[in-house]
């Protein structure tokens, strides 16, 4: 398997594509330092651009990565080595150059301007740490939905689809059921349902670290006010890994049985 | 070394193999022949493991190898399309085979000589041309020195110059003993390279000999017209399904 990882990263880390992406986050993070200036302002506003760009960007990889790489998976197949072992290194490998882009991109500008040894540094690890999280879940789901569909089409739209839903169509329901049931105690509901979207529990895992109760919404509040900021970082913590086992064990499973 | 039985294998709705049984067990050199969707590559994938049979068994010198992955070290592939990730060079791509298996490669240097490929070793997979890239595939399928070699239709793209170097090749390894299965549509491959033929037809072996006894049996001279004989007789005949049965048949009649 780590023989497979480390070519499928040697591979992506020199497609146009990664320099595209590592480049654009490089560009963005110093323009941003140019506009504004102080660290913890340019890492909320990086916040937002993350959460949505870093699952776009994990899912359109991933199912054109698997795509692309079709026929060469059937020559590693004929290969004596375990059929899952080659989807789950293809699938780190490529879940890694992402998060190497990420690192990249936005470590460099931050680093140029002094966040080591800043009081900010580990808000700033908390904005990587959850970027890698979202890359690797986003680019495991889209690598499941893409060995599930021999349609390339087909399986593009729906990887498509999933983004959309978890980065704009879950919060739009989510805000709908809050203002239909106001008159009833929607705490747990509201737990329970920013646990199922990662990209809502990755914002709520930034912004219980920087404290800034102005930006943290209502599940920010209600996580804050039940669980506590440390408690609630470690359960949003864990619920994320959940969110990358599950979707992994998924592309093991397939891999184990499908027809090639 | 290779025995197929009874495999059975439909995707959805179609049914792709329907009850193949075939035994490979003399080494030489075998053309699996048919009509496209015929089943060639189905069963051809099969015994590598890349597709499950519905039902029927592959047993790769005498061992079942449903779940098992270790028995590919002893077969070499050639596959169809030859399409590499674009970003690797060449040498790359082989070193990584090379890791994979864990062996050192038995031919390598002499095989790359053989095909011209010296320049291109530094080349990135996604420059190369279509031929070139068929020239690596070669590489990789021959460079080791298994006992079985299973080429998917192995003359696509090939100039004349490569296809003279892959046919001494194929007989050179024939020499050693060893099985090679080969797809092919192309007859004049077929006539100077097999020894044996298998005809697939909608799921079922639909004959097995030499090119002679084919001709033979279809009472033509040329290869490609008995091949058209056997698809025009499967037309004819379709109700019954064995157009083999129904040719001998006609022929008796006639005497």
């Amino acid at each position: 398997m780590l023989k497979i990882l480390k070519y499928s990263f040697f591979d992506l880390m020199r497609s146009r594509w990664a320099y595209i992406y590592t480049a654009f986050f490089l560009l963005f993070t110093l323009s941003l330092f140019w506009l504004s200036g102080g660290l913890s302002k340019v890492i909320i506003s990086l916040m937002n651009v993350i959460l949505v760009l870093a699952p776009l960007i994990a899912t359109m990889f991933g199912v054109m990565y698997y795509y692309n790489s079709r026929e060469f998976s059937e020559l590693l197949l004929s290969q004596p080595i375990r059929r899952t072992h080659i989807f789950l290194g293809q699938y780190l490998g490529l879940a890694l150059s992402l998060s190497a882009s990420l690192l990249l991109g936005v470590g460099l500008p931050f680093a140029l301007y002094g966040i080591f040894g800043s009081p900010e540094i580990w808000n700033f690890m908390m904005l990587l740490v959850v970027g890698i999280f979202l890359s690797f879940i986003f680019s495991a789901i889209a690598f499941f939905i893409a060995l599930r569909n021999e349609n390339r089409i087909k399986g593009f739209g729906l990887a498509i689809l999933v983004w959309l839903f978890f980065a704009v169509i879950y919060d739009g329901i989510f805000l709908l059921a809050l203002s239909l049931f106001s008159d009833y105690p929607l705490e747990n509901l509201a737990i329970g349902a920013s646990m199922f979207n990662p990209i809502d529990l990755s914002r709520v895992l930034i912004l219980l670290k920087l404290d800034i109760s102005a930006l943290m919404g209502y599940t920010g509040a209600v996580i804050q006010k039940f669980l506590g900021a440390a408690p609630g970082m470690v359960v949003s913590l864990a619920v994320l890994s959940a969110w990358v086992l599950l979707p992994a064990l998924g592309i093991r499973r397939l891999a184990a049985r499908k027809d090639f | 070394m290779i025995t197929i039985d009874n495999l059975h294998k439909s995707f959805g709705k179609l049914q792709v193999l329907s009850g193949v049984s075939l035994d490979f067990g003399r080494p030489g050199i075998y053309a699996i022949l048919g009509p496209n969707g015929s089943g060639k590559t189905t069963l051809i994938k099969s015994i590598l493991g890349m597709s499950i049979p519905d039902k029927g068994q592959i047993r790769f010198q005498g061992e079942d190898i449903r779940g098992r992955w270790d028995y590919r070290r002893q077969i070499d592939y050639l596959p169809q399309i030859a399409r590499f990730p674009d970003n690797l060079r060449v040498s790359e791509l082989l070193d990584m085979i090379q890791d994979i298996r864990g062996e050192k490669p038995q031919a390598l240097g002499r095989l790359i000589e053989m095909f011209g490929l010296q320049p291109f070793l530094d080349k990135r997979l996604g420059n190369l041309s279509g031929g070139t890239r068929q020239k690596v595939n070669l590489v990789q399928a021959f460079m080791y020195d298994s006992p079985v070699l299973i080429l998917d239709e192995p003359t696509s793209g090939l100039d004349p110059v490569a296809l003279i170097r892959l046919k001494a090749l194929l007989l050179e390894e024939k020499a050693k003993g060893k099985l090679l299965l080969a797809t092919t549509h192309i007859m004049n491959f077929v006539e100077e390279m097999a020894d044996e033929v298998v005809f697939l037809l909608e799921g079922r072996i639909h004959f097995r000999g030499s090119v002679d006894s084919l001709k033979r049996e279809y009472r033509e001279n040329n290869l490609e017209r008995a091949i058209a004989r056997i698809l025009q007789g499967e037309q004819g005949f379709s109700a019954n399904g064995h157009s083999q049965e129904a040719a001998r048949m006609a022929r008796s009649y006639e005497l």
